[in-house]
């Protein structure tokens, strides 16, 4: 189970502040703090903080500093995909590309440039229209990335599909879905893809955030989950996934396991 | 039609374990001995490299060990003196390694001093040039004492000292530490306590590459196939990336096959059984050959003819 620290996201304040002033405190701070909580990867975000035209430079700057205080590998995420490239070219270790969805001209732009710069690909199974009602369309969409990456030659391990989640609140039907399709979407190729969520999307805007986070993680870990973009600094969310790994014997029990899963 | 092979593809390997030390390392072996490395399951050379062969430590023991008759013969005079033994079984009878065992430091028995354990092994490093594995009896605190004693008496030779277990691990894992030694790691075939003592001992301090895992064996006959699924559970877990399991293995196959009746038990007593001499080698030798197809680094062996046919096994799976 990979964990994408989520926390370096110009959505919050700190960071939002940091690369508006370029001061890299609050993303260095965060960088570290989601490391000891158990990151295997950080995931970039510079959010609607910088204007388009300084993104890429802003890309760049973010993999610098957050670099010069961990040597996780980096999860670069936007919507912008010179910004994306620009921060490539920096990183010092195969990074993922967050994110492209089933659109034949995203994946022209996205998985020759993942084949580039030796990067995976996180593949959005959706399209124009949007998010899929039903499991059976995520399930098409993901086939379609499939199919690229064997087009492009993206090995099927550097492939990540996200079903989707949306949150409980507003969209509950989407859940038993999204877990159905994990399901699914791991016996579209062999070796399979694997399967990533942006994890507390479920629990937007509800109360009991860390519970239905923490409990909905269990489900979709059961279901075929192998990495999810979450809060890496919840140490109860840290240890149900270090739990599931134990519980679906994908790894051996020992007495400390919870403090094994985070050292490295 | 050709067949195309299927070929396994792991994520890491077994880490690597150098075991003695020579003077420009600190110590004053001739040789050092390196176990460990493998990127895959033992002597599929189609599949991966196997960068370093097994190894036969033979056993010593301080006092005249109580072994079958069979053993000791081929032993002769020098079994009443382990400096002379330890000699004999590297010049010999090949070993790869000493294994000295203090059995005659046990306080129910002669109670040899741990000043005096220090000595013999001293004494031993002198007559041999090559790596020593160094256990003391069976009571744990005298043990704890003999090997202190001789961890600092060998500083910097780095010996393979045991064994270290999960209710007993701390003075051991120190004496390892602040002398320059490797650990040995005892389980008692439960693959849960192996990696829960793994963890604890490295987290005192002691790197990975300074321990050796005894997942503790059983003679043919006598649950050698469940320690075979412990020892391949095991492997597997470290190829997979589980750090905590990717020590290089130690099997006491002498000790535990030489337990077994059929290694010492007389045609007489049991005509169907065939003749001991054979019986009493290939007992052990079996014992030895299956732990090794399954990744054991370091065969502890008794019979001199056992541990020549398993050294000849070793060179025909690395097809040298």
């Amino acid at each position: 189970m990979l964990i994408f620290g989520e926390r370096i996201n110009g959505m919050f304040t700190d960071i939002g502040d940091g690369l508006r002033n370029k001061d890299p405190k609050a993303l260095q701070y965060w960088a570290v703090k989601q490391e000891e909580g158990g990151a295997h990867y950080l995931d970039l975000n510079s959010g609607p903080a910088i204007p388009k035209e300084e993104r890429a430079a802003a890309y760049e700057w973010m993999v610098k500093v957050v670099q010069e205080v961990s040597e996780l590998p980096l999860v670069l995420d936007s919507t912008n995909y010179d910004a994306i490239e620009a921060g490539l070219k920096h990183c010092k270790r195969p990074a993922i590309i967050n994110s492209c969805p089933a659109e034949q001209a995203k994946i022209e732009r996205v998985f020759p440039m993942a084949i580039q710069y030796n990067a995976g690909i996180i593949g959005l199974t959706m399209d124009k229209k949007g998010i899929p009602k039903n499991a059976e369309n995520r399930v098409a969409f993901a086939m379609e990335l499939v199919a690229a990456a064997d087009e492009y030659g993206l090995p099927m391990e550097d492939l990540f599909l996200d079903p989707l989640i949306l949150p409980v609140n507003v969209a509950q039907d989407h859940c038993p879905e999204v877990l159905e399709s994990l399901r699914q979407i791991k016996m579209l190729a062999n070796p399979a893809p694997r399967t990533v969520l942006g994890l507390s999307n479920v629990s937007q805007k509800s109360p009991d955030r860390n519970l239905i986070n923490r409990t909905f993680l269990a489900m979709a870990i059961a279901s075929g989950l192998d990495a999810a973009i979450m809060d890496a600094n919840d140490d109860a969310l840290v240890d149900a996934a270090a739990t599931c790994e134990i519980l679906l014997n994908q790894s051996i029990y020992a007495d400390s396991y919870l403090k094994v899963f985070r050292a490295r | 039609m050709p067949v195309a092979l299927v070929k396994e593809r792991y994520s890491s390997k077994v880490g690597e374990v150098v075991l003695g030390a020579t003077s420009e390392q600190g110590g004053t072996r001739t040789t050092t001995v390196t176990v460990g490395g493998d990127s895959g399951l033992p002597f599929l050379h189609f599949e991966n490299q196997v960068t370093n062969r097994a190894v036969i430590a033979m056993e010593v023991t301080d006092i005249v060990p109580e072994w079958s008759e069979t053993i000791t013969k081929q032993i002769g005079d020098v079994i009443n003196n382990p400096v002379a033994w330890a000699k004999k079984c590297v010049e010999e009878f090949g070993a790869d390694l000493i294994y000295l065992k203090f059995d005659g430091a046990d306080p129910e028995g002669e109670n040899r001093s741990p000043e005096d354990c220090a000595r013999i092994v001293k004494d031993v490093l002198a007559a041999v040039g090559v790596p020593l594995i160094v256990e003391g009896c069976n009571d744990p605190e005298k043990n704890n004492a003999v090997i202190t004693a001789v961890a600092e008496a060998a500083a910097g030779e780095n010996l393979l000292i045991g064994v270290a277990e999960q209710n007993d691990y701390k003075s051991m894992a120190a004496a390892a530490m602040v002398h320059k030694h490797t650990l040995i790691a005892r389980s008692p075939l439960d693959i849960n306590i192996c990696k829960q003592l793994n963890i604890l001992i490295n987290e005192m301090g002691l790197p990975l590459n300074k321990i050796i895992i005894d997942p503790t064996v059983a003679g043919l006959g006598f649950g050698i196939e469940y320690v075979y699924s412990i020892m391949e559970r095991a492997r597997l877990g470290a190829l997979a990336g589980d750090r905590m399991l990717s020590m290089p293995i130690i099997c006491t196959v002498g000790y535990e096959a030489n337990r077994c009746k059929e290694a010492h038990a007389s045609e007489e007593e049991f005509p169907g059984w065939g003749d001991l001499e054979d019986r009493s080698v290939l007992w052990e030798a079996v014992t030895a050959s299956g732990v090794l197809e399954v990744g054991a680094s370091i065969l502890v062996m008794r019979n001199p003819k056992a541990a020549g046919i398993v050294k000849k096994h070793i060179a025909d799976m690395m097809n040298q």
